[in-house]
């Protein structure tokens, strides 16, 4: 029997962890599976957005008698002014019209006597549609009064149009937030926070499934901490990536091919660079400390309260982007809290997505996390050393740190 | 066997207020097979874990081949640590190739390892099964399959026996004695003292942090001081026969046999002639401490001492 010469640099350790942590991840059927749902759901959010916004159909039908027939032009251009598309119908009598209300192809019929306007519902009235007739009601008691004083309504129509307030160019010009970017940048949002939360949480129990089961005793003695630690968050974010990847060019290729997404080409495909960028970023920064965390407990059950104050931080990030950005893209909370690491992957490349991020603010987001990378890749490294083969009770956080 | 093996010399560790390990100090020569055994906690798992650089000393070295050991030659022992560990969802055979790369070895190499152990220990058919779907007993086969897929030049085993049925005992004693023969140091602990006894070349007593005893069986039976007993199966004797011989102690009698103490000045040959004198002798034995008397002795004898 032949001893072999065994030689291995430090790279091929960390190589040989991280294609262990690859190949277990891509043949679990955990992974499988929600790789696959989160796929469906993508095209599914797509498909969805297609029916809803895409469709280019009326919001509302509304149904008029022969009596309000003058109505409905000015009903539609009305709507119109308050965005909402309005289809209008004739029905010859009362009873039609509510046959129509009952079947659900009308929304509202309406009716008019001497000078009033009436309007019949099945159930309620919708709310757009409501403005939309108080001004019409507010323009047919105007033009009667005017004809009442002997005027021509269409000449003081004229006249109302013609005077508007004239808007000066702006001081600062703002930018201009795309409805389709907010809601990719939303869709950003989710993904990053899905994924860290996800492979952060996966990065963590890994840790502490070595623990438990003793193999890291085996592994420690064949190579370094460092190597291990860095081997297992190389390989699951190597996971996380592909993941990411499927999604965002699924989802682009979806959002392109239904033609939900008319957005140029460029700047979807920007969005998914950035995604890729702050995906990188805030798993290692993340995953760096859920592995350090994840050492210090032995059981699955305690993974969860030891990553707790990370996972505070990605979901305090997130909520903020979730909450604030789609309604106030320019906020400026956010805005800070978007260039401090720990909020930074959550929050940037939602901002990133919909658009108007100062070029400062993006490099200078991207330069602090990496700058943290390697002070929190070194402490972890302490911790991760000193608790990773102390089995038992939690080892605490000072103690691990403080161990030579 | 001038040729240096393994060599732990003079480590100490402490935890807190706890020492662990006073100046340890022991060598396992090329090709030699040496027991580790000593109480619970007395240090084995904690020398062992040391050695394979898992936990580091407060003071000493550890060398082989004459040379302070490093990460590099870490590679080359086989290590089967006292808490079991393998990873429960992988498969045996990925599992001990992945070890075995892990070690340094080609991979077509591993490979090839993987499938000579798991032959060789009885679990070659569960190669392509996970490792938490073993029967214990089979775990501890793979376990060892661990320890050994990359060759190593040195073994490090802490409780290897433990755990065992009687046919794996001997296929793992074959192993072992296997590997002493091919010139590697083979260092276990264990509470098997007769296993121990058998097949080990030497043998050292750990005794809270310290080496208390260390050779071969005669060596420490010489060394622990226990004077040479003899067993003398005189039916026809007297009871009190032998009270008046020189240097003589009368341990015990149980029925015709009765048990003495050789002291300084005795001789057997005198107490043989003195229970001739009584009748027929049916049996005349020296009777040799068994490694479990002298454990035993070496261990109550501290606690005699610090008492």
């Amino acid at each position: 029997m032949s001893t072999p010469d065994v030689r291995m640099s430090p790279a091929s350790a960390v190589g040989l962890v991280a294609s262990r942590e690859i190949s277990t991840r891509l043949k679990s059927k955990a992974y499988r599976i929600t790789t696959l749902v989160m796929l469906i759901l993508v095209v599914a959010v797509v498909a969805v957005f297609k029916l809803i916004g895409g469709g280019g159909g009326a919001d509302v039908t509304v149904g008029y008698l022969p009596s309000a027939a003058p109505l409905a032009a000015p009903l539609t251009a009305t709507a119109k002014t308050l965005d909402e598309e309005v289809a209008t119908q004739q029905v010859p009598d009362r009873a039609a019209g509510e046959a129509k209300l009952r079947d659900g192809s009308f929304d509202a019929l309406l009716v008019q006597d001497a000078q009033r306007v009436h309007v019949q519902v099945n159930k309620t009235l919708d709310a757009k549609l409501k403005n939309a007739l108080t001004v019409l009601a507010g323009q047919v008691a105007l033009d009667q009064q005017i004809i009442g004083l002997h005027g021509d309504p269409a000449q003081v129509r004229q006249a109302m149009a013609s005077a508007s307030v004239d808007e000066l160019p702006p001081l600062e010009k703002p930018y201009d937030y795309d409805s389709q970017q907010l809601v990719l940048g939303i869709v950003a949002g989710i993904l990053i926070y899905l994924s860290l939360m996800l492979n952060g949480q996966i990065v963590a129990q890994g840790v502490v499934e070595e623990k438990t089961s003793r193999v890291v005793e085996l592994l420690l003695s064949t190579i370094k901490p460092w190597q291990l630690m860095t081997g297992k968050v190389l390989g699951i974010g190597t996971v996380g990536l592909l993941q990411m990847l499927a999604i965002g060019v699924v989802g682009l290729a979806a959002g392109l091919g239904f033609g939900v997404l008319t957005i140029s080409l460029s700047a979807a495909v920007g969005t998914v660079v950035w995604l890729i960028v702050w995906y990188l970023l805030g798993f290692f920064m993340y995953s760096i400390v859920f592995a350090a965390l994840g050492a210090l407990v032995s059981r699955q059950e305690d993974v969860g309260g030891t990553t707790m104050p990370a996972l505070m931080l990605v979901i305090a990030g997130y909520v903020v982007g979730i909450s604030v950005l789609p309604s106030d893209p320019s906020n400026s909370f956010a805005e800070v809290l978007s260039v401090i690491p720990v909020f930074a992957p959550t929050l940037m490349p939602m901002r990133l997505a919909m658009g108007g991020v100062p070029v400062w603010e993006a490099v200078v987001s991207v330069g602090l996390v990496v700058l943290l990378i390697p002070v929190l890749i070194w402490l972890a490294a302490r911790i991760y050393r000193n608790a990773v083969m102390r089995t038992g009770a939690k080892v605490k956080l000072r103690d691990a740190l403080r161990a030579a | 066997m001038a040729e240096p093996g393994l060599e732990i010399d003079g480590i100490s560790k402490q935890y807190g207020a706890v020492v662990a390990l006073q100046r340890m100090t022991f060598d396992v020569r090329q090709g030699e097979l040496f027991g580790f055994v000593g109480s619970n906690g007395a240090g084995k798992t904690t020398t062992m874990r040391i050695a394979l650089g898992v936990l580091s000393a407060d003071s000493g070295e550890v060398r082989y081949a004459g040379e302070r050991i490093t990460h590099e030659t870490r590679r080359h022992i086989g290590y089967m640590p006292e808490e079991r560990g393998l990873y429960p969802k992988m498969k045996v055979g990925e599992q001990l190739t992945y070890l075995a790369r892990l070690h340094g070895m080609p991979p077509a190499e591993a490979k090839a390892s993987t499938e000579r152990w798991t032959e060789r220990l009885g679990v070659a058919a569960r190669r392509d099964d996970e490792v938490e779907k073993l029967s214990l007993g089979n775990q501890q086969r793979v376990q060892l399959a661990a320890a050994l897929v990359h060759e190593p030049r040195i073994l490090v085993l802490d409780e290897p026996f433990s755990g065992l049925d009687p046919v794996a005992v001997d296929v793992m004693s074959a192993v072992l004695r296997e590997k002493a023969a091919d010139g590697v140091p083979v260092v276990f602990s264990s509470h098997q003292l007769d296993l121990v006894e058998r097949l080990c070349d030497r043998i050292g007593i750990v005794r809270s942090g310290r080496m208390e005893a260390c050779g071969t069986v005669p060596e420490l039976r010489s060394g622990a001081g226990g004077a040479p007993r003899v067993l003398v199966d005189a039916p026809e004797a007297p009871e009190n026969w032998a009270a008046g011989l020189p240097g003589v102690r009368v341990l015990g009698r149980k029925g015709a046999v009765t048990e003495l103490e050789l002291g300084a000045g005795a001789d057997d040959q005198t107490v043989l002639r003195a229970a001739l004198a009584t009748g027929p002798v049916r049996e005349f034995t020296r009777k040799q401490p068994s490694l479990t008397d002298l454990f035993r002795s070496v261990v109550t004898e501290h606690q005699e001492a610090a008492a």
